[in-house]
């Protein structure tokens, strides 16, 4: 099908009939809209492409992209996706999923599918909260957060969403936030790109249950000090004037200040395929209201190659049928048969 | 010597053994070389839920139950013939299950001071030795002292030499059973054939075995069995998870759909899992998920994206799955979900039988969630149940429920064997482009079987999004709209109603078309009422059997039948399951007859309970 030349596509050719149904202001109508504005430079077939999404507010996401779709049941995208993956490896697979439907109820298929390492990409929309069942603390919510469900202060530890990828042995790791498009679009891009399991986080602001919980990373004034751009083969460094850095002591990260005696040579190079360096990375996760912390990592964390799943299965089966295919006459017969007459 | 034959027309051996000891392969192998003989049979293994129980305990025995007969049988055997008893702990639990007047063949060494205390025993008391076993013909035989004494020129270990001792029972057996013994040995080089001190120590203990029988003058009599009168043609033995794996890649043949399976492990249906696993040959894939619940999920995706979808599991899975199976049923796209019930609830007994999970199939989701339920009956009928939940499932959109259960998927009987081009077809029809002034591909518009198309990612133009939550009529687009909930709920049940119009009616198993007793049966109980109602047809009674394949929906007759009997007996191995069904859809007194001990029915209580029935409506 690919064959056929069909003419080139425009992000309204990926946008349905359907009223967009999430709250205004809600952080998903920019996921959504960047989503839609890669998609015709990926160079796919409409038809080759498939989003499944499991349940919650940004798995509403399929019934607004027009493309093959499927909104699940909660917390089972994952593995929704990963049969359809193993059957049908020539097709584009996106998993839409939330803090709560990704790494809560469905954190163990979340972890299993990193660790087959399905080529697919999961993006998982954090907002730190339940929005759909109205303003419960998620799995990622801080500690001490009063909701409708801890009107006394959530005693949870939340995840670390990247440090669980890590975990599981995700070949792609990713952070992103809704309020940087190009950033956005650059991180999805990369997840497309990546042959294997792509996990991107993707901070979102839920306006009505959460608001500016991501704000001190998002906002003009406070996001340059408390953010680090990551970038391949760059010193790690930020801040408004470009002026501080990150420097490996030992295995800690510290920060120094280039204005003060530190040059850009001492700082700690980024190397995405470095994998030891990418467990302290996704360690970097500082509570930013805690003064002196480190800033908060975003870009490609971390990325390596491994054979995918649905590869390595259907090569097991070449494999067999080069040494004959199934005859269904002689497997029904087997090997001792007597005859009555 | 001189020795006699005698002919035999029906016998039931029971091997029973520590869970070590290998009660099920010898009895595997004397099965086989039962059936290659062209002599009928049935089995019933009946093993502990540990791997390896405390060795001796009264819980860690292993049964291997054998009847076969120069007659057809159905069941295998309410009392045996002959009891294999390799300790105490055997004996003990088995000996009621013994034939008054039968055989125990004893290993003595297995009725040792310390066998005895694990086997509970009194201080001092012997079975074997006390004359409690006068009413049987007892034949001691110190097992592991001949099988060392076979095996002493191989220089292997005490404790592996002690592993063949299975091997020179099954020896034992053939003499008495006048077999040749060519197929195990067979069997003993496929298996060790690369491990050449294993397999002679099995062989050899075959042998010993063999001989002990041939020149012990004390055994005077060897037994024969002969052929049976089937149908003409080419059979095999078969176990019920074999034949489920079977039917399911004969049908991804038939049908041209590639075979995936998304199935977490459990008892007792973990055998498809392995089986299916195996045959990659036939493109087959098979996934082992993280657990119950992605084992349906991705099949699910699989059967998306225009796969053959399957999950096995037993009833714990069953209730794990239940939210995705209203998915599918949602989405309606096909599916088979084999369930392999055990004894339930929670973890219950997991390698006893029960028929304990037909309500959770039949109700067990949230919202109105119909799905149809077919059922095998016997150990080769799995093949064909398996083959017609695919037809079902593919031809009207739908997930399709398949029960077996412990009893029948370990269990083995004769097959005569389809040919591949003798199986009924499987027509599966891709939604490949939009129709005739089709502007926009409605993926819930309807054919007059309600069943709406199979439009799989990849096809341009189709695009389309499907989900769990209510939809539109036609459009599939999400719908609130309270009239069209109300339809959709209508249509979806009525779906699956009209399947009924394309199954084959019910028929009688056997028996009269209208009289006293109609026996309605599903599932594994299938043997058991046969002999039975066969019994008593016998002694003249008006009293038949009809046995369902179809469960939901039931065969349209299925109301006519029932209303041409005075009375109906539903026998089940549950607390009453059917009954519920059948007295609700069809308003009939029916009565039950219920075991639930995690073991089948005999023919014997059957007939009995037939018995009684017949005395009050005389």
């Amino acid at each position: 099908m690919s064959e056929i030349t069909a003419p080139a596509l425009t992000p309204k050719d990926f946008a349905t009939d359907q009223e967009v149904r999430w709250c205004p202001g809600c952080g998903d109508y920019s996921i959504l809209a960047q989503v839609q504005k890669i998609m015709p430079g990926l160079g796919i077939p409409k038809e080759n492409i498939v989003i499944i999404s499991g349940i919650g507010c940004s798995s509403r996401f399929p019934y607004y992209m027009n493309t093959y779709g499927m909104h699940s049941i909660h917390g089972r995208a994952t593995a929704i996706a990963s049969g359809l993956k193993a059957t049908r490896p020539e097709l584009s697979v996106w998993i839409v999923t939330g803090d709560g439907d990704g790494l809560s109820i469905g954190g163990n298929h979340t972890i299993h599918l990193l660790r087959r390492n399905f080529d697919v990409n999961v993006m998982l929309f954090n907002n730190q909260i339940y929005g759909l069942t109205k303003g419960q603390y998620s799995p990622t919510s801080e500690e001490n957060k009063v909701t409708k469900s801890t009107p006394y202060g959530s005693i949870d530890h939340p995840f670390n969403p990247l440090a669980l990828a890590m975990g599981a042995d995700a070949t792609f790791i990713a952070r992103t936030m809704d309020r940087d498009p190009k950033h956005l679009q650059e991180a999805l891009i990369r997840s497309h790109r990546h042959k294997g399991a792509s996990f991107l986080e993707i901070y979102q602001n839920c306006n009505i249950f959460n608001d500016g919980a991501f704000e001190i990373f998002t906002e003009k004034a406070s996001k340059p000090d408390n953010t680090l751009f990551l970038e391949h083969g760059k010193p790690l460094v930020f801040g408004a004037n470009k002026d501080k850095g990150i420097k490996l002591d030992g295995f800690k990260p510290v920060i120094v200040d280039l204005n003060d005696g530190a040059s850009t040579s001492d700082l700690w190079v980024h190397d995405e395929r470095d994998f030891y360096k990418a467990q302290i990375l996704v360690r970097m996760f500082d509570d930013p209201r805690v003064e002196g912390h480190l800033p908060r990592p975003f870009g490609v964390f971390y990325e390596t190659d491994r054979a995918c799943y649905e590869d390595v299965m259907q090569l097991q089966i070449e494999d067999v049928m080069a040494k004959g295919k199934g005859n269904l006459d002689k497997l029904l017969r087997g090997k001792e048969t007597w005859t009555i007459a | 010597m001189i020795r006699k034959e005698q002919v035999l027309q029906d016998v039931v051996i029971k091997f029973a053994g520590d869970s070590g000891d290998g009660m099920q392969l010898t009895g595997t192998q004397f099965t086989n070389n039962t059936a290659l003989l062209g002599i009928d049979l049935a089995t019933f293994p009946d093993f502990p839920a540990e791997i390896r129980a405390p060795q001796g305990t009264l819980p860690g025995v292993s049964g291997y139950q054998l009847r076969f007969s120069s007659d057809r049988v159905f069941t295998p055997g309410d009392e045996c013939d002959v009891l294999v008893a390799m300790n105490a702990a055997a004996l003990k639990s088995n000996l009621k299950a013994l034939k008054k007047g039968g055989k125990i063949i004893a290993n003595t060494d297995g009725f040792d001071a310390k066998n005895l205390r694990l086997a509970n025993y009194p201080d001092g008391v012997n079975p074997l030795e006390d004359g409690s076993l006068e009413n049987y013909e007892v034949i001691k035989m110190d097992v592991t002292k001949m099988t060392r004494e076979a095996l002493k020129d191989i220089t292997m270990g005490t404790k592996e030499k002690d592993r063949a001792k299975n091997m020179f029972v099954l020896g034992f057996l053939y003499w008495m059973y006048n077999r040749d013994m060519e197929n195990t040995i067979q069997f003993l080089k496929d298996k060790f054939g690369k491990k050449a001190e294993i397999l002679d120590s099995n062989v050899k203990a075959l042998q010993a075995g063999y001989n002990f029988g041939d020149t012990t003058e004390t055994f005077t009599t060897r037994y024969k069995v002969d052929k049976a009168r089937m149908e003409s043609g080419e059979y095999r033995s078969i176990m019920g998870n074999q034949a489920v794996a079977y039917g399911l890649i004969a049908a991804s043949q038939k049908s041209g759909l590639p075979l995936f399976l998304g199935s977490y492990p459990i008892t007792p249906a973990s055998d498809i899992l392995h089986e299916l696993s195996r045959h990659k040959g036939f493109g087959v894939k098979t996934f082992q998920a993280e657990d119950e619940i992605a084992g349906i999920a991705s099949a699910i995706g699989a059967a998306y994206g225009g796969a053959l979808g399957v999950t096995t599991t037993s009833g714990p899975g069953m209730a794990l799955k239940g939210e995705a199976m209203g998915l599918a049923v949602m989405l309606e796209i096909p599916l088979v979900i084999c369930d392999i019930q055990r004894g339930g609830p929670s973890t219950g007994l997991p390698t006893k039988t029960e028929q304990s999970d037909l309500l959770q199939a039949y109700y067990g989701r949230n919202g109105e969630c119909p799905m149809p339920i077919v059922s095998a009956s016997t150990p080769s009928d799995c093949f064909s149940a398996v083959y017609e939940a695919v037809r079902i499932a593919v031809q009207h959109m739908t997930p399709v429920i398949f029960l077996s259960d412990g009893y029948i998927a370990n269990g083995a009987e004769p097959w005569r064997f389809p040919k591949s081009d003798d199986l009924p077809p499987i027509v599966v029809k891709f939604k490949t482009e939009l129709g005739h002034g089709e502007e926009k591909f409605q993926p819930y518009l309807r054919d007059e079987k309600l069943v709406r198309p199979w439009a799989i990612p990849g096809i341009p133009g189709l695009e389309h999004r499907i989900g769990g939550l209510e939809k539109q009529n036609n459009t599939g687009n999400v719908s609130y709209d309270p009239e069209n909930h109300q339809l959709m709920v209508k249509i979806r049940q009525e779906k699956v109603d009209k399947i009924a119009d394309y199954i084959p009616e019910q028929t009688l198993d056997s028996g009269p078309e209208t009289g006293k007793i109609l026996v309605l049966g599903w599932g594994s109980t299938y043997g058991a009422i046969k002999s039975a109602v066969a019994e008593l047809q016998q002694q003249g009674y008006a009293v038949s059997h009809a046995h369902l394949r179809y469960v939901r929906p039931f065969p349209k007759n299925l109301g006519t039948i029932l209303k041409n009997f005075d009375q109906v007996l539903i026998p089940e191995i549950n607390n009453g399951q059917l009954i519920k069904i059948i007295r609700d859809q069809y308003f009939v007194d029916a009565k039950g007859y219920n075991k639930i001990m995690g073991v089948p029915i005999t023919k014997t209580e059957l007939v009995m309970k037939l018995q009684e029935m017949l005395g009050r409506v005389n």
